[in-house]
């Protein structure tokens, strides 16, 4: 299946300029996916884009938001969160800094 | 595949002299001179919005190649290279800098990007938060974590400091490249005599007042910068939290220097590129007022390796001038006489292009300056 990420405006040199970023997860006929699944394709297809978001680690970097449809991933299930086929998923910063 | 993007206005590629990097808080600045160091030209900036703690000019190729270390708030720490002096800047789609899987370490800052020593000029180390080292062997595209310091059993018990558990001082020795000597705020002094695979805690004389037994730390010391003595690669200087220090058996015992009475607080060092025995402070007043002393902006020199120091005052404000100066804020550009630049969290960046003997504004009203770098550049 294909995912849409949503590109914030900072990050968008790093794929060409798009706004928005299809990913290639799973098979074409999965239904289904995860966040992190998500973010594991975004490290092979866009590693430059995909070390913005996670930490070597793996943990989502404390100020960047992950958003399933309209849903940040911290108020559900973290990396764990189901993202279907007819879902966007977005790159948001959080609102920080100094 | 590597991704290239362009610089900020102001940035032109031409016949220059003198280039200096100015790392600060919110991107990096460029102050270049094409006429004897008489007059710089300020652009920038480039990666606005991101600190800019590390800065390098690598000149051991015929075009020096220039990176920075930089950071995001939200989107993390980013290695780039420019071989173009700064016009377009390039970071590989793999990430050059980065723990290995098992480190269970993430990165949070890049603190030093140090050439290597000039016989291989291939060969590059960074030094990071949390503290570590890392090495390339292929231009600064890629690096790998240097295991022999990784792994030293100190380093459980490493404690940061003000800035945070920091690698920031990498100095090979020129001579013997194999043997390399690092700085960590707050474990101190380690050396390695077999090109990092062992690691040797060195701070045998340094003084440390924030514990109870100071005098007796095998590490644990905070300190702040060490620099070589252009002459004598067995002498080194080094600024700690409290004291002023001195080796003259390559960082086997240090001695501390008198000379400037009452100041044993400061960030950077610096040697002077040419001339013997002769290093640069910029004390601050102490550990609870991190600034000039007395509203006074002075750099003290020493042409005896510390027995006796001179305050350098001319072009510097001598009231009303409360600033702070950190740890890769004063550098030299490595040409006789000597260039000298320092930046301040105050957004100032001074000069002297005299050895010290006198000062001038380059720049004023920058973010807060974390990084200086300065070079000579034919193009």
């Amino acid at each position: 299946m294909n995912v849409r990420v949503r590109v914030p405006t900072q990050l968008r040199d790093l794929v060409a300029g798009a706004s928005v970023i299809e990913v290639s997860v799973g098979s074409a006929s999965d239904r289904v996916t995860t966040v992190a699944t998500v973010l594991d394709a975004l490290a092979t297809q866009h590693p430059a884009l995909e070390r913005r978001i996670r930490e070597e680690q793996g943990q989502t970097r404390p100020h960047v938001n992950v958003f399933v449809g309209s849903d940040n991933v911290r108020d559900r299930d973290g990396p764990a969160t189901p993202v279907h086929a007819s879902e966007e998923l977005s790159i948001i910063p959080a609102v920080s800094g100094g | 595949m590597v991704m290239t993007i362009a610089a900020g206005s102001g940035a032109t590629l031409g016949t220059r002299d003198t280039i200096v990097l100015v790392g600060t808080t919110k991107g990096l600045f460029t102050l270049t001179s094409g006429d004897g160091r008489a007059r710089f030209e300020l652009s920038g900036p480039t990666f606005a919005g991101e600190e800019v703690y590390a800065t390098c000019i690598d000149t051991r190729s015929a075009t020096p190649r220039l990176f920075t270390g930089s950071s995001s708030n939200h989107w993390g720490p980013v290695l780039r290279r420019s071989d173009d002096l700064g016009v377009t800047w390039t970071e590989d789609e793999q990430a050059a800098l980065r723990f290995p899987d098992g480190a269970d370490a993430s990165l949070a800052r890049i603190w030093q990007l140090a050439p290597g020593p000039n016989d291989e000029p291939d060969v590059m180390y960074a030094g990071v938060e949390p503290a570590a080292l890392f090495r390339s062997d292929d231009g600064g595209r890629s690096f790998s974590l240097v295991s022999g310091l990784w792994d030293h059993p100190h380093r459980t018990q490493w404690q940061p400091g003000g800035g945070g558990l920091c690698l920031h001082t990498v100095l090979v020795h020129p001579e013997e490249s194999h043997r390399l000597l690092i700085a960590i705020s707050a474990a101190g002094v380690y050396r390695s005599d077999d090109a990092g695979s062992s690691w040797q805690a060195s701070n045998r004389g340094i003084v440390v007042g924030f514990v109870p037994d100071g005098e007796a730390l095998e590490f644990g010391q905070c300190v702040h910068k060490v620099a070589r003595d252009a002459a004598d690669p067995e002498r080194l200087y080094l600024q700690h939290h409290g004291g002023i220090y001195r080796s003259d058996d390559g960082g086997e015992a240090w001695t501390a220097m008198t000379g400037i009475a009452g100041m044993d607080f400061g960030f950077p060092v610096v040697a002077h590129p040419t001339q013997p025995s002769t290093a640069y402070l910029l004390p601050l007043e102490s550990d609870e007022y991190r600034c000039t002393p007395d509203g006074q902006c002075i750099v003290w020199r020493t042409t005896d390796a510390g027995e006796t120091w001179e305050p350098l005052t001319t072009g510097l404000p001598q009231r009303d001038a409360h600033l702070t100066v950190l740890r890769d804020g004063f550098t030299t550009d490595g040409q006789d006489p000597a260039g000298l630049y320092f930046g301040t969290r105050t957004g100032e960046v001074y000069a002297s292009t005299d050895d010290g003997d006198s000062w001038r504004l380059l720049a004023e009203h920058l973010p807060p300056v974390m990084s200086l770098r300065a070079a000579p550049i034919v193009v």
